[in-house]
């Protein structure tokens, strides 16, 4: 039947959704953090925290969604990829705790702040970084043997890995600032502007470069962006790109205030779909396919009626929430209790 | 190849992670069911001291869910990371659940925690309350979701094994497995009652203080009167759950007992009470017995048998002592719990209640009690399911992930020192939260209200580290 045959590709975009919301979500709340180094005085910090405070573990729940996803829809995936990225993946989630506690007693304290202040800012770029590093791993590719990991423990590291690893932290960052530009005024807002503008134009120049170092060093990939009617219609991605990334920076000179963060995002899910680009229908390359690592029909399509009538509800209420805390985060004001 | 020291590293590795774990998720689901009581009770009788105890326990409550929140997200992960075989081999099944937990359950904390922490000058009253019930329903459905996952690895059903995998065949059998409901209730009962001490003992150290301290007095008595409840039913499940065992698991159950086999001319199993049960020579030394009183409770007849660990293979057996002295630590907690709780029910007869200080004394002393019994309950449980990690299926040497010894060790003593930090960071900033005066500086005004400062703790906002020497 032609909708079971579909369930695995259907779900692949249903997982797909669920990271970019994490990727662009957490990522605003983790570029908070990497962009901490740059703003030096204790107000404010406290209003850069403050402006993801009460939204941070519902941006991060979209992780776990992507795991636990990827774990139900196709355990295959997750199977091979979490032990063969055990390093980075313990890095982060090591990490995550640093940043995810530093919410929670940064406020409670004075005589430690500068110590929290190094917590948040250090555990937020740590867990970037190694999730680039494991997007680096992935797109190099891993071995496997008799449906299991067969590589070794340091088999993700290599220059590409640590450049996307870098990319990461970049990509993040402008996400952070974009997002603290709407939520901040005045002289504070103008720093985020400030910048803004380096990390974006470093953002483009990283992921052109990713953009050039996949296909040459994979000749899988480099076949399906440069053999013939694929390459006329995939000519569309680097030109979105380029004309994203110049109505950018014109926003970031012109000071439009909340488009820049809009086309931050839309970057963002550009570099997503040219990762899907680049892997359809392999899910772990070279050989494994979305429809071999997938579940049983049974489980996928149990698990889509709960995930088709759920996230319209969870996003109808983490909408709420935001509006409940929208508006201009101010100093001294911050609604931490 | 995988090395035996790894498979024990990553087992020693998930025991470690996932008994942290299960601290704060108990700690949650009994303290946002409080929270919402006391929410509940101030909306509808208007009395301040519920306000404030909600203000007083509300901060404590961000910080153990913190820690919940961080320590779960290792959890999500390590059953990829260091169980792959299971993952690959159960996912369709256990990887299910997981989702469906992160759907119903985390999304609806994780959304509604943000205003019910920082949103009380924000929405209206009712709004918040409608937050506080939905973080606290959020805990109850998160429980019942990982325990179905759990209840199905103990006792398996309503699934087929094609090419090795474990296939689904009727969801409603595989969540409504034979152990779920009782662990279910009794996971549940145990945070109720984790948290009931808790908070006894944050009263009485209180009262200790400040006997007229009206706050104080109401949470005791209400920490009381949970307890009074919540025990007798909680070992009315845990025996249910116990018949339960003996059915599904039998081996589990009996290195529970301690029970080797019938000994030559006895008939009947005998309760025993306390030993040194020896693998290696199979019997259980210094044992302290009571005959056939194991009979009457597991098969409600003084000569009835059940079947020793000698009639298993070797190789199927748990680690007997591990299980028979984590089973006894946490009845033998619950049964003091239980003298605590008539002990209170007594006193506030007698009128003494707030007036006997040794007994405020011991339940500083037993704030804890909860805590260890139910993570005793946990060792019990996991630990008496090995070998298998899906019970009598799967074994957890099969489990494991192609990892290397080095990789394991080094995640490990991550963790270890990590955890060790961040137990410490929280232990020491709860410890400052309880000593607050719970009718002291809070101030007044509720959600939404106009006597409301701008930053709602502003009052006790000077920083905890200064609290030291006020109290001291
Ligand atoms: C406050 C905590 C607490 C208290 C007072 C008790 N328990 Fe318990 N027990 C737990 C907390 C717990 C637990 C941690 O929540 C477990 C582990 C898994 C589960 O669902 O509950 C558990 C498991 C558990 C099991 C299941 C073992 C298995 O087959 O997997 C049995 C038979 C009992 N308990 C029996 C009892 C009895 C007879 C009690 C009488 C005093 C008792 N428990 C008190
Ligand atoms: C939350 C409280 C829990 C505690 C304290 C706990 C404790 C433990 C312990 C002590 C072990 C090691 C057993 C041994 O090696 O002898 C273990 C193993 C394990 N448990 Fe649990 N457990 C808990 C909950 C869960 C839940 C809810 C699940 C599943 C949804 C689960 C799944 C597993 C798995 C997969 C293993 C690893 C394989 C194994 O060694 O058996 N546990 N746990
Ligand atoms: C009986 C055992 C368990 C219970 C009752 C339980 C319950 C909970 C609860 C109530 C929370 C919300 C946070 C909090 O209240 O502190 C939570 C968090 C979490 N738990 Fe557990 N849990 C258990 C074991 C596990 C296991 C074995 C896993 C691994 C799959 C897991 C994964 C998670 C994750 C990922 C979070 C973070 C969710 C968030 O961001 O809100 N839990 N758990």
């Amino acid at each position: 039947m032609s909708f079971e045959f579909d369930l695995p590709v259907i779900w692949l975009f249903l997982i797909g959704f669920a990271i970019a919301m994490y990727v662009v979500m957490d990522g605003f709340s983790l570029g908070v953090g990497i962009l901490f180094p740059f703003v030096k005085p204790d107000d404010h910090r406290d209003v850069m925290m403050n402006s993801v405070a009460p939204v941070w573990d519902g941006n991060q729940t979209w992780m776990i969604l992507g795991g636990a996803g990827l774990y139900g829809a196709f355990p295959l995936a997750y199977a091979v990829y979490l032990p063969a990225m055990y390093l980075p993946l313990i890095l982060m989630v090591l990490a995550l705790i640093f940043r995810g506690i530093a919410f929670e007693f940064r406020f409670k304290s004075t005589r430690s702040r500068p110590f929290f202040d190094a917590v948040f800012s250090g555990g937020s770029m740590i867990a970037t970084f190694s999730q680039g590093v494991v997007l680096g791993g992935i797109i190099q590719g891993v071995n496997v043997v008799d449906r299991q990991y067969s590589g070794g423990a340091f088999d993700w590291l290599s220059p590409f890995s640590m450049f996307t690893g870098l990319a990461l932290v970049l990509g993040y960052g402008l996400l952070g600032a974009s997002w603290l530009i709407v939520k901040t005024e005045g002289g504070l807002q103008r720093r985020f502007y400030y910048l803004a503008r380096p990390f974006a134009i470093l953002l483009a120049v990283a992921m052109a470069v990713v953009s050039i170092w996949t296909p040459l060093a994979n000749s899988r990939i480099f076949d399906i962006w440069f053999t013939m009617p694929n390459m006329l219609w995939l000519a569309v991605m680097p030109i979105l790109f380029l004309l994203l990334v110049y109505s950018i920076i014109k926003g970031i000179i012109e000071r439009h205030e909340r488009l820049i963060f809009v086309k931050s995002i839309a970057l963002f899910v550009l570099g997503l779909v040219g990762l899907v680009i680049s892997f359809f229908p392999l899910i772990i390359p070279p050989s494994i396919t979305v429809w071999e690592a997938a579940s049983s029909s049974k489980s996928q399509s149990f698990l889509i009626v709960g995930y088709c009538v759920l996230i319209p509800v969870i996003m109808a209420y983490t909408f709420y929430s935001y509006r409940v805390f929208r508006g201009k985060v101010r100093i001294g004001e911050g609604y931490h209790h | 190849m995988l090395g035996l020291e790894a498979l024990d590293l990553a087992r020693f590795q998930f025991a470690f992670t996932v008994s942290f774990h299960i601290i704060f998720p108990a700690f949650s689901i009994g303290l946002a069911s409080y929270l919402m009581v006391l929410e509940g009770l101030w909306l509808k009788t208007g009395k301040e001291v519920y306000h404030n105890l909600y203000r007083f326990w509300i901060r404590i409550f961000a910080v153990a869910f913190g820690l919940g929140v961080v320590s779960g997200v290792v959890m999500a992960y390590e059953f990829g990371t260091n169980w792959s075989g299971f993952a690959e081999k159960a996912g369709d099944i256990t990887g299910v659940l997981l989702t469906y937990e992160v759907l119903t359950a985390f999304f609806l904390e994780a959304g509604f925690l943000g205003i019910m922490l920082f949103g009380e000058s924000r929405v209206s009253k009712r709004l918040h309350f409608f937050a506080t019930c939905m973080v606290a329903i959020g805990t109850l459905i998160s429980a019942t979701w990982i325990l179905a996952s759990n209840s199905w690895m103990q006792t398996p059903a309503g699934f087929e094994i094609i090419d090795g995998r474990f296939e689904p065949v009727s969801w409603l059998q595989i969540i409504f497995n034979p152990s779920f409901p009782y662990r279910l209730l009794h996971m549940v009962l145990a945070a109720f009652i984790s948290v009931s001490f808790l908070v006894g003992g944050v009263g009485g150290y209180h009262l200790l203080r400040d006997r007229t301290d009206p706050a104080a007095r109401k949470m005791f008595s209400m920490a009381m009167w949970m307890a009074v409840v919540a025990l007798p039913i909680q070992i009315m499940v845990g025996d249910a759950h116990g018949l339960n065992t003996l059915e599904h698991q039998p081996a589990k159950l009996a290195a529970m007992e301690g029970y080797w086999g019938p000994q030559p001319g006895e008939t009947g199993v005998p309760l025993t009470l306390f030993g040194m049960p020896d693998m290696d020579s199979a019997t259980t030394h210094y044992a302290l017995e009571v005959p056939n009183v194991a009979s009457l409770y597991l098969t409600h007849s003084l000569h009835g048998e059940i079947r020793g660990l000698k009639s298993f293979p070797r190789d199927e057996w748990p680690d007997v002592p591990l299980v028979f002295w984590s089973f006894r630590i946490m009845v033998g907690l619950g049964v003091a719990m239980l003298g605590m709780g008539v002990l209170g029910l007594f006193l506030r007869w007698r009128h003494k209640l707030y007036e006997s200080r040794w007994f405020h004394r011991l339940t500083v002393y037993t704030l804890p009690a909860g805590f260890i019994a139910l993570v005793a309950g946990w060792v019990t449980t996991e630990g008496g399911r090995q070998p298998w990690v899906i019970y009598g299926l799967m074994r957890t040497v099969d489990a494991a992930s192609p990892l290397h010894v080095g990789s394991v060790a080094a995640s490990l003593s991550g963790f270890v020192v990590v955890y060790a930090i961040i137990f410490g960071i929280g232990v020491y900033y709860i410890t400052k939260l309880v000593r607050m005066e719970p009718m002291g500086a809070i101030p007044e005004g509720g959600p939404g209200h106009e006597r409301q400062p701008k930053r709602p703790f502003s009052a006790v906002e000077h920083d905890l580290d200064d609290t030291e020497e006020r109290h001291s």
